[in-house]
């Protein structure tokens, strides 16, 4: 097996999962509590990822970060190397496609928390903030857990964006799912099934732990 | 001046309903201020403008000399500086936490050892000692609303807000513990504003009462004198209790009352252990008007009594009564005709027992007399 492909993996994963933790709560609080009429238009956005091919996807976070786009040479003025084909670069595609994967159950936690309860915390003078670290957190605990297991998940099995923006760099951006591609392409079937089936172990081991947990929350199959 | 809270305030709740609330409140002495009405009549809206948790689309709130509202200077104190205790319908306690924890919530600013001395003290006002480890949801329906009473009071606020503080409970709980909140309101003297629809509620705890009915204040007075004298109609309909008299308890036994109101003696019956002092209250439908001298029946209140006003009410007539207490009877036209009711009239009042409802009351306290000349019956 090709460890520093699994090397460079998961530490893509994690990086993304604790990232879209960071990014992810804010998104979601404001898309569950802002009045704003408008907010579905961010909400389609942010789920953009679900329904779009992965090289589309791909297609445009490249153009995005490449040399002729404004972002792409501040990037390369600021850090001295262009974005596409880094790890870097790789990991910002990566939290871009996984986003809808944690914000989406991060957002229904938070519309299970019954607002009344996070009104009687602001009358006893506790402060907004301070009521989402205090009550907002733990009410919708389970929620944050999968939504940050399946953003990591989601990330350990992507393929066509990784392709697209990261390249096939050994020990950069070459990631598990590209290397079972390349021993395919070599027709070396033993290494490839061996790698695959670690990442089908792997990948079913972290959704068995979310849906044990509370399959309600992000439902791919239809609710009870 | 002394200080008072001033309400004048509109909120836009449907396309044809708009709250439109406007009275002040006397601080200094506190008092109890029902808000009563039915449901849907912008009551909770009106209480959560209050705490900060809704905004006014006009107008001002004002609490002693700090603004809390002014849409014209941009006001808006958030809920976190109003210092108010807000009670929830539902109560809104915190899951994650412990009867202690939640009534600890809001104390973070205290230090240590006066925080736990201050949420056991809360606690044994409270009736709750022993289960400062429990859930909120291991407790009954009594004990959370004592619970979230608790974690609102702890804060030592300067205004009180219960939103229907009994009516998730049962009845029988629910006639306990409305002894219980009156003695502790009592206890606490912090103004306090209480929503309710229920007219023994309302007699109860209150010192104070605003009648609201679709997003208006159409009658704001004593709840005593807002029973006895319903402004129009409207009213009337809304309290559903004609009359109501502050009475001492002469003997009870066996679940019979005396109480004697207005020079009367009135028996009551009442299942409920009464004090001292109660409210007799008695529905204008329950009150039979017989001659002079008729012949003995099974009510057992005969109370002489000369018409004083008739009002018609379409097939029914409502017969104002002096009896030594005003008193109203609804009768129809033809008893009205049969028995020639004019004003001067002497007629008996017959009452069963069962239809003299006790509210149990502590007698009312000097400051509600004092305070009662800022509450004037303007139109």
């Amino acid at each position: 097996m090709n460890w520093t492909a699994i090397g460079v993996t998961f530490q893509l994963a994690t990086l993304t999962a604790v990232i879209l933790l960071l990014v992810g709560l804010p998104i979601a609080y404001w898309l569950t509590f802002s009045p704003r009429r408008w907010k579905f238009v961010v909400e389609s956005v942010v789920a953009l990822p679900l329904v779009l091919p992965p090289t589309v996807l791909g297609f445009y976070i490249l153009v995005a970060i490449g040399p002729h786009s404004p972002v792409g040479r501040l990037y390369t003025d600021l850090i001295g190397h262009p974005l596409p084909f880094t790890f870097e670069g790789l990991l910002l595609a990566s939290i871009l496609y996984s986003l809808p994967f944690a914000v989406q159950p991060f957002a229904s936690a938070f519309d299970q928390v019954d607002r009344r309860v996070l009104e009687a915390s602001w009358t006893l003078g506790v402060s907004r903030i301070d009521t989402f670290f205090r009550l907002m957190l733990p009410l919708s605990a389970t929620g944050i857990v999968t939504g940050f297991v399946l953003s990591f998940a989601h990330t350990l099995g992507e393929f066509g964006v990784v392709l697209m923006v990261g390249g096939n760099i050994e020990g950069e951006t070459r990631t598990v799912s590209i290397d079972i591609y390349d021993e395919v392409q070599a027709l070396n079937y033993a290494g490839a099934a061996k790698t695959a089936l670690f990442l089908l172990v792997i990948s079913y081991a972290v959704l068995l732990t979310v849906y044990a947990m509370n399959r309600r929350v992000w439902a791919v199959w239809p609710q009870k | 001046m002394a200080a008072e809270m001033r309400i004048d305030m509109t909120k836009a709740l449907a396309e044809r309903f708009v709250l439109n609330a406007r009275f002040e409140m006397a601080l200094d002495p506190p008092l109890v201020l029902i808000l009563f009405g039915p449901s849907g009549s912008g009551k909770t809206t009106l209480l959560r403008c209050l705490a900060g948790l809704d905004w006014p689309d006009r107008g001002t709130i004002a609490f002693a000399d700090k603004i809390w509202f002014d849409r014209t200077t941009g006001v808006r104190v958030q809920p976190q500086q109003r210092r108010v205790g807000y009670m929830f319908q539902d109560y809104a306690l915190f899951p994650t936490h412990s009867v202690a924890g939640n009534i600890a919530y809001g104390l973070r600013s205290l230090p240590p050892a006066e925080r736990t001395q201050r949420v056991a003290s809360v606690m044994a006002l409270l009736n709750l000692q022993g289960m400062e480890d429990v859930k909120p949801q291991q407790l009954s329906g009594g004990q959370q609303q004592r619970v979230a009473l608790a974690r609102a009071v702890a804060r030592h606020p300067s205004l009180l807000l219960l939103d229907e503080p009994l009516s998730a409970l049962d009845l029988p709980t629910r006639m306990k513990l409305r002894g219980e909140l009156r003695e502790l309101l009592r206890r606490l003297a912090i103004p306090s504003i209480v929503v309710t629809h229920d007219w023994e509620e309302a007699l109860a705890l209150g010192d104070q009462m605003v009648v609201l009915k679709d997003g208006k204040v159409l009658q704001q007075g004593t709840p005593q004198h807002i029973f006895n004298l319903p402004k129009n109609v409207e009213v009337a309909k809304i309290v559903g209790m004609e009359t109501v008299i502050p009475g001492r308890i002469a003997h009870a036994a066996d679940g019979l009352v005396t109480v004697e109101a207005g020079g009367v003696k009135l028996l009551a019956v009442s299942q409920e252990p009464v004090g001292a002092d109660a409210f007799a209250c008695i529905r204008a439908e329950d009150v039979v008007l017989e001659p002079v001298g008729a012949a003995a029946t099974s009510a057992r209140n005969h109370i002489p009594a000369i018409v004083q006003n008739v009002i018609s009410m379409g097939a029914l007539v409502r017969v104002d009564l002096e009896a030594g207490f005003p008193l109203s009877a609804i009768v129809t036209r033809s008893a009205l005709e049969d028995l020639h009711l004019v004003p001067g009239v002497k007629v008996t009042a017959a009452i069963k027992a069962g239809a003299v409802h006790l509210i149990p009351r502590q007698s009312s306290v000097t400051s509600v007399k004092s305070s009662s000349s800022k509450w004037s019956e303007t139109s």
